[in-house]
């Protein structure tokens, strides 16, 4: 029996969410396929910007990449004017793949199974056999090829970011950003960018448990040992959380503080080893750019990083209730050197599928995922740093993850229960 | 180099490789690095990145202490779910030699099985590709200089904590 989750006119009642809000998550959220189809509706095709590529991977005319917004595919182009697109890719005729490569430079895209072509911004400019021939068959004299194109979403630029949207109605993508995450991206974005790869995880669970992860700073130091292992950790980094007056995007900051105080960690957490050092610490080796580290989320599907020397976007995918695509693309600047080139590849070590200070987090929302499923009274207790939802001068808080839930709650339109 | 016959520096790259994997399947890691001179280069590349010319690595480690750090973090310091790896290599090529240098190449698959409570015993192809070697033999003993793994499964399941 499949759970129809109240709100919007659905019919079903057992699903509500906790009277705490935020602080107490339903795991249901994570494993029932009738609120993921939800999210597919409200969330990505919903009044939402999805980020779908950077300006740098379509640069030239002609340039496409094939992404996907939630679950729906899309094509993101570059025209002949310079002009960006973004179309769902799915044939107007009988629903095929008209694009089937990642990424490339092609003047049209033609769908192979009938030879429907398109133009770079969606328009139907060729049907094979529109007359029939020799007078039979063909489609009838008012068959129009403009209303037959592929389906168009609005698309909108922030600092070579590229966001797109199903939504006529969604408000500006400036403000959809809000003026303080947008102080961070203006930071990270100062200059052209140039793309130096790619990485990519199949992940075992819903994408909202990643979600929980990179808006959680309580975890950092403790799922993630590599600097505590080597005796690198600042054991009490100076940071904070800040959010946008939705909570929906957050920034989590961090720097070392000035003098070291290893009592935290002397006090019996198991995270401080002392004993072993980096037989090679060139890994670590970087050049002064920006202070400290930041991690920032953008709702539904953005994250940005600022680590060290590394830079990434990461775009969250959703495939299925319990699976999630996350693909990293990495990033410098057009006018790095040798060098700093050099550094940003060294440290790229440190994160991604293989990196050492945080390749635990997509295996982290497993096992959430593995013991959460199907249990529809247990929900999880989100209360490190108390109730609230408010920007904090503290990394020991889960309060960007009680932004996120009430977000979410309240543009699914779930009601808070008895 | 060596002045070996063709045929015993095939014979020596085969062996090499063979050790090299049953290293890793055997969990004798702390072994790893030694299959490897001092000045070295592994690199673990998407084949994505690798065919458009873009440079990002899964692991990219330039000295045989980054490879002995790889192993440390493996040890002490990373989470992943415990799990058993299966190489199974073929298609090996001897290009050429040069300076004494092999160039050398070989596929790969790697077969994971899961021994997690939720998986354990279930096994699936976690990873295939190409490896990219260069050799120098020494004394008789085989050594890289060079392993880049280019990975077709550009894909990761969940992550990537063993070495390829």
């Amino acid at each position: 029996m499949q759970t129809q989750p109240n709100g919007n006119g659905s019919n079903g009642t057992s699903f509500s969410w906790p009277t705490e809000g935020g602080a107490r998550v339903p795991y249901q959220v994570f494993y029932d396929p009738a609120i993921y189809a939800q999210e597919q509706d409200k969330l990505f095709r919903g009044p939402i910007w999805n980020y779908v590529a950077l300006e740098a991977e379509v640069a030239q005319p002609g340039d496409f990449k094939s992404t996907f917004i939630g679950d729906t595919p899309v094509v993101v182009t570059r025209d002949k004017e310079g002009g960006l697109n973004a179309f769902v890719n799915r044939c107007a005729h009988r629903g095929a793949m008209v694009c089937r490569e990642l990424s490339g430079n092609r003047p049209t895209h033609t769908c192979i199974y009938h030879q429907w072509s398109y133009d770079l911004k969606g328009n139907l400019t060729g049907v094979p056999f529109k007359k029939g021939i020799r007078g039979v068959g063909g489609y009838g004299e008012d068959f129009d090829r403009s209303e037959h194109g592929l389906r168009t979403l609005r698309v909108a630029t922030y600092r070579g970011l590229i966001f797109a949207s199903f939504s006529p109605d969604v408000e500006p993508l400036e403000d959809y950003l809000s003026p303080p995450m947008r102080e961070w991206l203006d930071r990270l974005f100062n200059r052209p960018v140039q793309v130096l790869g790619h990485t990519r995880q199949w992940v075992q669970a819903n994408w909202k448990l990643y979600f929980e992860n990179v808006k959680d700073p309580y975890h950092a130091s403790l799922l993630h040992m590599f600097h505590a292992t080597f005796g690198l950790y600042r054991s009490s980094q100076q940071g904070g959380v800040i959010m946008d007056a939705h909570s929906r995007h957050d920034v989590l900051h961090a720097k070392p503080r000035a003098e070291e105080d290893l009592s935290t960690y002397e006090s019996g957490l198991h995270s401080y080893q002392k004993g072993y050092q980096l037989a090679d610490p060139s890994v670590l080796q970087g050049r002064p750019e920006f202070e400290g580290l930041f991690i920032q989320t953008i709702f539904p599907c953005l994250i940005v990083q600022q680590i060290a020397n590394t830079l990434a976007v990461r775009q969250v995918l959703p495939k299925a209730p319990d699976r999630f695509e996350l693909i990293f693309t990495y990033f410098g600047y057009e006018d790095d050197d040798e060098e700093m080139r050099e550094i940003r590849l060294k440290q790229a070590n440190l994160v991604g599928p293989a990196g050492l200070i945080s390749m635990e987090d997509g295996y982290a929302a497993e096992i959430v995922q593995q013991s959460v499923t199907g249990d529809r009274s247990a929900t999880s207790f989100v209360e490190m740093g108390g109730t609230e939802v408010a920007d904090e001068q503290s990394l020991i808080t889960e309060t960007a993850i009680r932004g996120f839930w009430g977000y979410y709650r309240d543009t699914m339109g779930f009601h808070a229960g008895a | 180099m060596s002045g070996m016959s063709a045929i015993e520096t095939r014979f020596a790259v085969e062996d090499l490789l063979h050790a090299y994997v049953a290293c890793l399947d055997h969990d004798e890691l702390e072994d790893w690095p030694n299959f490897f001179v001092e000045e070295c280069l592994y690199q673990v590349i998407p084949h994505e990145n690798a065919s458009q010319d873009l440079p990002i690595s899964l692991i990219y480690c330039d000295s045989r202490g980054m490879l002995q750090d790889r192993v440390t973090a493996y040890r002490k310091a990373n989470y992943y779910a415990p799990h058993l790896y299966r190489h199974v290599v073929s298609g090996v090529r001897v290009l050429g030699e040069d300076n004494g240098v092999i160039t050398a190449r070989a596929n790969y698959v790697v077969l994971q099985t899961h021994l997690d409570p939720v998986d354990y015993g279930s096994t699936e192809v976690y990873s295939a590709g190409e490896y990219r070697d260069k050799v120098i033999i020494n004394d008789g003993v085989a050594r890289l200089k060079e392993k880049i793994v280019v990975v077709d499964t550009s894909r990761i399941s969940s992550l990537l904590a063993t070495p390829l």
